[in-house]
């Protein structure tokens, strides 16, 4: 084995680890069990670090050793379940890699939230312990290289997701009664919709090619059209529900605005990658004559998406609620990326989601600050923060101003190259959606604007002049500081990313044409 | 007249079930002859040993391959592995049905005649130990399922059906507390199990008479009921069809009701219900398993040359068995009827595998069965722990809260459930996996599709329990977790450790299932 492949089974084996030893500490070192849970989160970003290969260099890519459009830097190939096509078959590259340190990241941050703010009347310990759980699952997304595997990790992340929002979540106290309950079982109902639906898929094709390895599936080899074409709709529907795609996002809103404040973190920061992530690597990957078929409709409904998004956002009364509708809109772009199905797009894409992950991270923190402080997330009761908290208000309008894409934050350029890539595309179809696209940008802005206005501005609400309004806490500023930095380093050199995309993504553009 | 001579046993090859067969004829003398006190100890050893020893000589003849009493058996890769497996699954159940710590005199009823809610009923319910017959008949059942599996010809078929059920019957019955129930149950399995024998027999004439003309294995040109020769009349015969279809859809219908396929499964809920639980888990495993081996022989050896004829309403007949599971489990407040809905719709997993008719569906179906068996014994293991002072507490809202009670079993009782909705590391996602996708590579991708969506409505009933369980605060009313004695304890360990093993490290038994996947001609 060498240095690469053991990183790589660190990175996957600690979470998995530091969640079995969490849940078995006893009850009374509730504390002890979350500290030790965030040592363990912060090994796996150790890890996931060390997975990076330097010789690809930051703008480089490693030259080609093999045929398939999928060169991975790390490669760990082997045989678990051959009767039923299941490899344990991991590997890491440029589409993946940002995703992976995103992944360890947030959770380390999540972890250490946990760590400082105990969640409510349940066991922080749990909270940790689950966490962990949806990391292993979310990186094993990221890092299957083999279909079935890749469906497998998919799965794990389910029911802890489920557990994390029906067991923590609901703490609005204008909230009927029970409402988490209903928000994680609508969660679980689509994921599991879209599950299946893959499943499906994952059978079409490992049934017609004989093999389920996403290296040598990639580019379509020896799949007929009906079969792409088939697997295409499947797998697409499968992570549109999960990104999620205009008109399959409802449950989104109800579980962002119910869920804890870690989880909603983990939800918009690296659970919607997960369907976006499988869009480029697996249903683009493996059935391209399929992506190219259904592209106008995908472009179609991720515009829809923003325009969608950016409206109810603009009738939006709730903070969590509003930046969980700014998700839909979000994914939007990313998703208008992908279905250009260039170059440019899908690198578009991929800084949309890092971009998306960390903003999005980052508000929702400061929303569940702001909750925290004033158990309301009415935006009828907040106003006039800055009088109150300048320095949690400055962070809010730093975080909406990034997420509402303005040059040299993190926001811009995953938005404007969609656009750009849409236009390239040409034709008058493509020209249109790019065009609605921009104004669905210039939306974004209005409604976060509006947020900035109705919270920090103006006068002090009773709520907000009435409550205590602790000072920020040395926890949550640790918590936040990453993602602030990395909001603003992304925005100014966004080839810290594009940079590791650029080669596989080009291998893949040259793989589906 | 011409001497009828017996025709040559292989009596190495049928050893199993002579073993379980005199086992379970000494198990009646020792009702007669051991004195009261020491009948449990004797039978329950007795049992295990003749069942360890029926698997060892399974085990010892693992390649033989043969058709033995004048065809009627045929002992064969998948003869011996659902052998096998009938016998380690029928292991668990016999501690499940052996343990007596629990409550006092154990499960079953000590004396079936007395009338229910006479003074002597309940005296015997708080006083007196339960009745040991229920090992011999557990035996016989055992032994008609070695033989169900292994039959050749539909009348040794219907022999095994016959030998297996009538104890099944009697087992019902046997409940210590509300035998109302406990004998509603068995009345009814009765019932509507002796309708479905005489549509095999009827289905079995039918096939007789289409066969007509046919060479038989005798020589003479008069056809048969055994598989060769059905086999061949169906890939020659010039006789009109309608016979053969008419026949099949009939035997279809005898199997389908023991493997409680829709639309025959209406015992299973009130029968899962009203019967002991070990007496439940008995037959949710084994007799599954049974059921499904002989319907994997009828079809793949029998009427594999018309599988396009009897694919399209059989695969109508496992859509439906999905559906209607996985839909009324949702609507269930019992535990145990829960369960036995969960049951129909694996059922109609079963059937989406058997119905692929290739090497891999046989392998995987295989598979299934065995998964599938050692996580309900599990299940139901657990099922005879949430006590209270009237007995099990199987309704839902008891279940409320269990988390917090007993953390232990709630967590496993949750693993459990885990596997049944088919979530990834536990047998449930291995083998539905394996079965989809035999069914795919077979061409019927409607029913994974069916299947798939079926398995999502399912995974709902599944987690309200668990959030019940874990969510919900326990009340007055929850009932305790008892401690389970050594012998419930090891039958849950068994199973959940079967149920871990085989959803992390399938491969060995899914190359023993590849490999034991062919019939002999």
């Amino acid at each position: 084995m060498t240095a690469g492949q053991v990183a790589l089974v660190a990175t996957l084996a600690l979470p998995a680890l530091g969640a079995a030893a969490v849940a078995l500490v006893p009850a009374r070192a509730d504390r002890a069990g979350r500290v030790l849970g965030t040592v363990f989160a912060a090994l796996a970003l150790v890890a996931s670090l060390l997975i990076y290969r330097p010789d690809g260099g930051w703008f480089g890519y490693a030259p080609a050793n093999r045929a398939s459009a999928v060169r991975p830097w790390h490669e760990l190939d082997l045989t678990w379940v051959p009767g039923l096509e299941l490899r344990f078959h991991l590997g890491v590259d440029g589409i993946s890699y940002p995703l992976v340190v995103l992944t360890t990241l947030l959770t380390l941050l999540c972890c250490a939230y946990t760590v400082g703010r105990s969640p409510g009347a349940r066991p922080g310990r749990t909270l940790v312990a689950l966490l962990l759980v949806i990391e292993v699952g979310v990186l094993g997304t990221f890092l299957a290289l083999d279909l079935v595997l890749f469906f497998l990790f998919f799965e794990v992340v389910l029911l802890p997701m489920y557990a994390v929002i029906a067991g923590w979540g609901g703490d609005d106290p204008r909230a009927e009664a029970g409402a988490h309950r209903a928000a994680a079982r609508k969660f679980v109902l689509y994921t599991l919709f879209g599950s299946v639906l893959m499943l499906v898929g994952v059978f079409t094709v490992v049934a017609a090619a004989g093999t389920a390895d996403i290296v040598a599936l990639t580019g379509g080899a020896g799949l007929s059209r009906p079969v792409q074409l088939a697997a295409f709709a499947l797998l697409a529907i499968a992570f549109a529900v999960k990104s999620p795609l205009w008109p399959l996002h409802t449950w989104l809103p109800d579980a962002h605005t119910q869920a804890p404040t870690v989880g909603s973190v983990m939800l918009a920061g690296v659970l919607l990658k997960m369907g976006t992530y499988g869009l480029i690597r697996v249903a683009v990957g493996v059935a391209p004559e399929g992506a190219r078929w259904a592209a106008p409709v995908l472009g179609v409904l991720a515009v829809a998406a923003i325009i969608v998004g950016a409206l109810v956002c603009l009738a939006q009364t709730e903070l969590k609620r509003l930046i969980a509708y700014s998700s839909v809109g979000h994914m939007g772009f990313v998703l208008l990326g992908v279905a250009t199905l260039t170059a440019t797009g899908l690198q578009a894409a991929l800084i949309g989601n890092i971009a998306h992950g960390v903003i999005t991270g980052l508000l929702f923190f400061l929303a569940g600050a702001i909750k925290d402080r004033f158990h309301t997330g009415a935006l009828d009761d907040l106003g006039g923060l800055r009088e109150r908290m300048p320095a949690l208000s400055g962070l809010l309008g730093y975080a909406a101003i990034a997420s509402l894409g303005l040059p040299g934050l993190a926001g811009f350029w995953g938005e404007a190259f969609a656009v750009v890539a849409a236009l390239r595309r040409g034709g008058p179809l493509w020209t249109t959606l790019a065009v609605i696209a921009a104004v669905g940008g210039a939306l974004t802005a209005a409604y976060f604007l509006r947020l900035l206005r109705r919270v920090t501005h103006g006068p002090a609400s009773p709520v907000v002049a009435g409550a205590g309004g602790a000072p920020i806490a040395g926890v949550e500023l640790a918590a936040w500081a990453p993602l602030v930095v990395l909001a603003l380093a992304v925005g100014l050199v966004p080839t810290l990313v594009l940079g590791l995309a650029q080669g596989p993504v080009g291998a893949l553009v040259e793989a589906v044409r | 007249m011409t001497e009828i001579g017996l025709p040559p046993i292989n009596y190495g090859a049928i050893t199993p079930m002579l073993i379980l067969f005199g086992a379970s004829c000494v198990g009646v003398f020792v009702e007669a002859f051991v004195p009261k006190a020491q009948r449990h100890l004797v039978q329950l050893v007795l049992s295990l040993g003749a069942i360890t020893a029926a698997l060892v000589t399974v085990v010892w003849q693992a390649d033989t391959r043969t058709v033995t009493a004048g065809g009627a058996i045929a002992i064969d890769g998948p003869t011996l592995f659902l052998q096998g497996a009938i016998l380690v699954l029928g292991v668990v159940s016999i501690l499940l049905i052996g343990e007596r710590s629990l409550e006092r005199g154990g499960p079953f009823v000590a004396q079936a005649a007395i009338v229910v809610g006479s003074d002597a009923d309940r005296n015997q319910t708080v006083r007196q130990p339960g009745a040991t017959d229920i090992y011999p008949l557990s035996l016989f059942a055992l032994t008609g399922m070695l033989l169900f599996v292994a039959a050749n010809d539909l009348l040794t078929m219907f022999i095994g059906l016959e030998v297996l059920s009538l104890p099944l019957y009697l087992m019902c019955a046997l409940a210590r507390r509300r035998r109302l129930l406990s004998q509603e149950a068995a009345l009814k399995y009765f019932m509507l199990g002796a309708y479905a024998s005489a549509f095999f027999l009827f289905g079995l004439a039918l096939v007789y008479g289409f066969t007509a003309g046919t060479p038989s294995g005798s020589g003479d040109n008069g056809g048969g009921v055994d598989f060769a020769t059905i086999a061949a009349a169906v890939r020659n015969s010039e006789v009109s069809p309608a016979l053969l279809y008419a026949g099949i859809a009939l035997i279809a219908v005898g199997l389908l009701f023991k493997a409680a396929a829709a639309p025959f499964h209406v015992w299973t809920p009130d029968v899962y219900q009203g019967a002991p639980t070990p007496v439940t888990g008995f037959m949710a495993a084994c007799t599954k398993v049974a059921a499904f081996g002989a319907l994997l022989r009828v079809l793949h050896v029998a009427f594999g040359g018309a599988s396009w004829a009897y694919t399209p309403v059989l695969g109508a007949v496992a859509a439906l068995t999905m559906l209607v599971g996985a839909v009324l489990a949702v609507t269930q407040t019992d535990i145990k009827r829960l369960l036995a809905y969960s049951s129909v719709a694996n059922a109609g997993y079963l059937l989406v595998g058997a119905l692929a008719v290739n090497k891999q569906g046989l392998a995987s179906t295989m598979f299934y069965l065995v998964a599938y068996g050692f996580t309900v014994l599990a299940g139901f293991a657990v099922v005879t722990l949430v006590r209270d002072a009237d007995g099990e507490a199987t309704h839902l809202s008891r279940w409320a809260g269990l988390g917090r009670r007993s953390p232990l079993f709630a967590g496993v009782f949750t693993f459990i459930l885990l596997a049944f909705a088919g979530i990834p590391v536990t047998s449930g996602f291995t083998s539905k996996f394996a079965v989809f996708g035999a069914a795919s590579g077979a061409g019927h991708t409607w029913l994974v599709v069916v299947g798939v969506l079926s398995s999502m409505i399912l995974a709902f009933p599944y987690l309200r329990v668990v959030v019940m369980m874990w969510l919900s605060e326990p009340g007055e009313s929850t009932p305790s977790v008892l401690v389970p004695g050594g012998l419930t304890a090891a039958a849950l360990t068994i199973g959940v450790a079967a149920t871990l093993v085989l959803g992390v490290a399938p491969e060995s038994l899914l190359d023993l299932t590849n490999r034991a996947a062919e019939f002999v001609p």
